[in-house]
């Protein structure tokens, strides 16, 4: 018997979160991602004796990650998109104090209550802050439900390796979509904790104190200035994306997540009809991939961004290729996801009429 | 006073014998920020004495709010966390869940707790999360200078009712220690206040009895002080303590709101 | 191989179950399988539709433009899908409650009157494994064992009981495009 499963990927997530070792959930149920905290409830207790708790909302549940998250825990929380928002205030005392965890957001359309349906309409909120003040959160998109499998793992990693809290920003397709995946094996729960880790005050050593309040502005300026050095080494080193046929492209088709595999899909058919078509797709949205777009930009005719937005990675884009080469965007809106023929035909529309 | 002196009175007058009060290890050498007279100096010496009585300074993790009190970190010598405003119980929750076997308490003040946080408290206590919450209450923003607090009484005048709390704009005061009483998952609810010496060894007896639930994992306790606000009540400290007595306790009288079932 | 179909149908009809049980069977034979349902409101007794694709190669995108195969088992799904469906694909619809019947000359269109069988099997739920029988016998990309072994796997132990049942609805399905 294979061990691969055909899993949605909500469902996927969130049994990869268990396999993690992950110590506590906290969430609030919203559509499209409430098979999380349901599935969660049904496996994980019994299983690894795994915190399982439904908040009484997003603003509890984030508040919940911080205090438990501060304990050196690995914890993790999943909404979609009006969750997520009200977690924004959570998540920059989480990113200034410097703790990690594990964010997924299953995007939906907004903005406002908008529709149940997928969209990637949070771009600029996961990858430029989101909340009050100077701060990153770590972007992965997964764009598969391998992938929400993979980067849960991937993301606990980075998020405890630089202290910052990690997003996975999807969508509710994605989320509910069924796919093969290879599942990782269970991994223990930690039983050690680091040493900043509010566990009770050592005999022997100082007490820990998690707070983001620092008065005196130099005080403030150097914790900021400490924040942005490790964001530049984030940005040096975690930079990950996958190029697919770019070697011999005039053109580059880009999106990300579920965008993307339709731009795949689009290039084969263009590929089909002639045209030399490359995907390029960030796994990372921050740190973002300029290098590879601005060296991308000095061969190709053009660089063609789909994304289930009004554009917004575009800007990323735009700003790698510092007008190297012309660069247009197709979007839909609303929780509608264009389909591949729509792409190609825009793009003909676009960069060869 | 010149150094020597003090050395000479130290040695003199405080030998071991005769020591009469030691401030306890669980609170910090530093300068309490608070105004004179305010309540919050003994609201915090009174509460770890209890975690230094008890032995439990290495097991316990507190959690400040947003408020006068924001920066309590500074002055209680266990593990602390500094919570966003009125978010201090969710905090507390994600401490408790994951460390059950450890001491939590939050400490917060009528606005974090009964306005911003009104959710996240009446939840915590709801789902019985088994730890302390310390709740004082001066009816007055304290740290943005004076303005109204929901516990406020009315006719009461802040910089935000000027002409005394009108019930009729800006509603009534919240006996928010009473709405936690009524939820089966709390364990104990006491009002208790600081303003006398007999009050102080009351409300600190309150905090024991807390601990002690706390740790026979009984539920929630809320262990209400009912406190003064020197600066922004515009009073001297000894006025301030004679309205805590006259107009404050009325309203909110001291006592055991909810004990716990056979104690 | 690649078979990019779509199910569609009234919610309650068992169309996405019919993607799902394709894609369990396609996982026990390990090809890659995508089953993307559309999702919300209309999943409530309106319309519901899923793209199921099995393939022996990696699957670019879960969402595709056309379809080798229409399965269709109401009215709004023919007239929506029609057009959608590939030069040389096909078209396997009820004929029992669609009237307005697929019209494209370019195309395979199989009229199966299932709803009908289902009634003569005493059990209007079966529709959807009559359905999947003619399904695999116009494209036969997966074994039988597979989907029986699916079948296991996707019922909760409860209902074990009614494999036979849903085997023989899904034979009967296979026979009715034999005729």
């Amino acid at each position: 018997m294979s061990k691969k499963k055909l899993m949605k990927g909500n469902e996927a997530l969130a049994e990869a979160m268990i396999r993690a070792g992950c110590d506590a959930y906290f969430g609030y149920p919203i559509t499209p991602q409430s098979e999380v905290i349901e599935y969660l409830s049904r496996e994980a207790t019994n299983r690894t004796g795994m915190v399982v708790l439904q908040a009484e909302s997003e603003v509890a549940a984030i508040n919940m990650i911080y205090g438990s998250a501060a304990c050196g825990r690995r914890v993790m929380t999943t909404s979609s998109s009006p969750g997520i928002s009200l977690m924004q205030e959570g998540l920059s005392y989480i990113a200034a104090a410097e703790l990690p965890c594990l964010v997924a957001n299953i995007n939906r359309g907004g903005p406002g209550l908008g529709t149940i349906q997928p969209s990637q309409g949070d771009y600029f909120q996961a990858t430029k802050g989101g909340g009050h003040g100077d701060y990153h959160l770590i972007v992965l998109a997964p764009s598969s439900v391998q992938e929400m499998v993979d980067y849960v793992l991937l993301g606990f990693e980075l998020s405890e390796k630089y202290r910052c809290p990690t997003m996975l920003l999807t969508d509710g397709a994605i989320g509910q979509m069924m796919e093969k995946v290879e599942l990782f094996e269970q991994m223990p729960r930690k039983t050690e904790f680091p040493d900043w880790a509010t566990t009770g005050k050592p005999k022997d050593s100082d007490r820990r104190i998690i707070t983001s309040l620092f008065i005196q502005p130099e005080k403030m300026e150097q914790i900021n200035l400490g924040l942005q050095r490790k964001y530049r080494e984030i940005e040096k080193n975690e930079v990950r994306y996958q190029t697919i046929d770019t070697d011999d492209a005039d053109y580059i088709f880009t999106g990300f997540g579920l965008g993307a595999r339709i731009c795949t899909k689009a290039m084969e058919l263009g590929r089909a009809k002639g045209y030399k078509i490359g995907v390029i797709r960030p796994q990372t949205l921050y740190p973002f991939p300029y290098d590879l777009y601005f060296e991308h930009s000095k061969k190709v005719k053009g660089i063609f961004d789909v994304e289930m937005n009004a554009g917004q990675m575009v800007e990323d884009v735009r700003l790698a290729v510092l007008g190297n080469t012309r660069v247009e965007f197709y979007g839909r809106m609303g929780g509608i996801i264009p389909t591949p023929d729509e792409i190609l035909e825009n793009f003909e529309k676009m960069f060869l009429q | 006073m010149a150094e020597e002196e003090k050395d000479f009175i130290f040695s003199d007058i405080c030998v071991e014998e005769n020591l009469v009060y030691r401030k306890p290890d669980t609170l910090t050498d530093t300068e309490l920020h608070y105004c004179p007279g305010c309540g919050h100096g003994v609201a915090h010496k009174i509460l770890m004495e209890v975690v230094d009585e008890l032995g439990i300074q290495n097991e316990t993790i507190g959690v400040a709010p947003v408020g006068c009190s924001v920066f309590a970190y500074h002055y209680l010598n266990v593990d602390m966390q500094e919570a966003a405003h009125g978010r201090a119980c969710a905090v507390a929750t994600g401490i408790k869940r994951v460390q059950p076997d450890k001491f939590v308490f939050t400490y917060q003040g009528d606005g974090d707790l009964a306005a911003i946080g009104t959710a996240e408290t009446i939840h915590a206590a709801n789902r019985g999360e088994n730890f302390l919450i310390v709740f004082i209450n001066n009816g007055v923003y304290g740290m943005t200078s004076g303005q109204m607090a929901p516990t406020t009484l009315p006719g009461m005048v802040t910089t935000t009712s000027p002409f005394g709390r009108d019930t009729k704009i800006h509603g009534y005061p919240l006996k928010i220690a009473n709405l936690v009483a009524s939820l089966p998952g709390v364990a104990y609810v006491t009002r208790q206040s600081v303003h006398k010496p007999v009050n102080v060894r009351k409300a600190k007896k309150a905090f024991q009895k807390a601990f002690e639930y706390q740790k026979r994992g009984l539920g929630t306790c809320l262990v209400e002080i009912v406190s003064n606000c020197p600066s922004n009540w515009r009073m001297t400290p000894l006025e301030s303590n004679k309205f805590v007595e006259d107009k404050m306790i009325p309203f909110y009288p001291l006592g055991d709101l909810k004990v716990p079932e056979g104690k | 191989m690649t078979q990019e179909a779509i199910f569609s149908g009234f919610g309650g009809q068992g169309v996405l179950t019919m993607g799902m049980l394709l894609g369990y069977a396609g996982i026990i034979e390990d090809k890659e399988v995508t089953w993307m349902p559309s999702y919300g409101p209309e999943m409530r007794g309106g319309t519901a539709n899923c793209i199921t694709i099995i393939s022996d190669t990696s699957i670019s995108s879960p969402i595709i433009s056309t379809f080798d195969t229409l399965m269709a088992l109401n009215q709004p799904s023919v007239d929506k899908f029609e057009e959608k469906v590939k030069k040389g694909g096909n078209i396997i619809y009820d004929s029992t409650n669609i009237i307005n019947v697929p019209t494209r000359k370019d195309i395979n269109i199989y009229a199966v009157p299932g709803s009908e069988t289902a009634v003569r099997l005493k059990n209007s739920k079966v529709l959807n494994m009559i359905m999947l029988g003619s399904f695999l016998k116009v494209n036969p990309i997966l074994k039988l064992e597979s989907i029986w072994k699916a079948l296991e796997q996707v019922l909760p132990e409860r209902y074990h009981h009614l494999i036979p049942l849903n085997q023989e609805a899904f034979n009967t399905g296979m026979e009715l495009i034999a005729k």
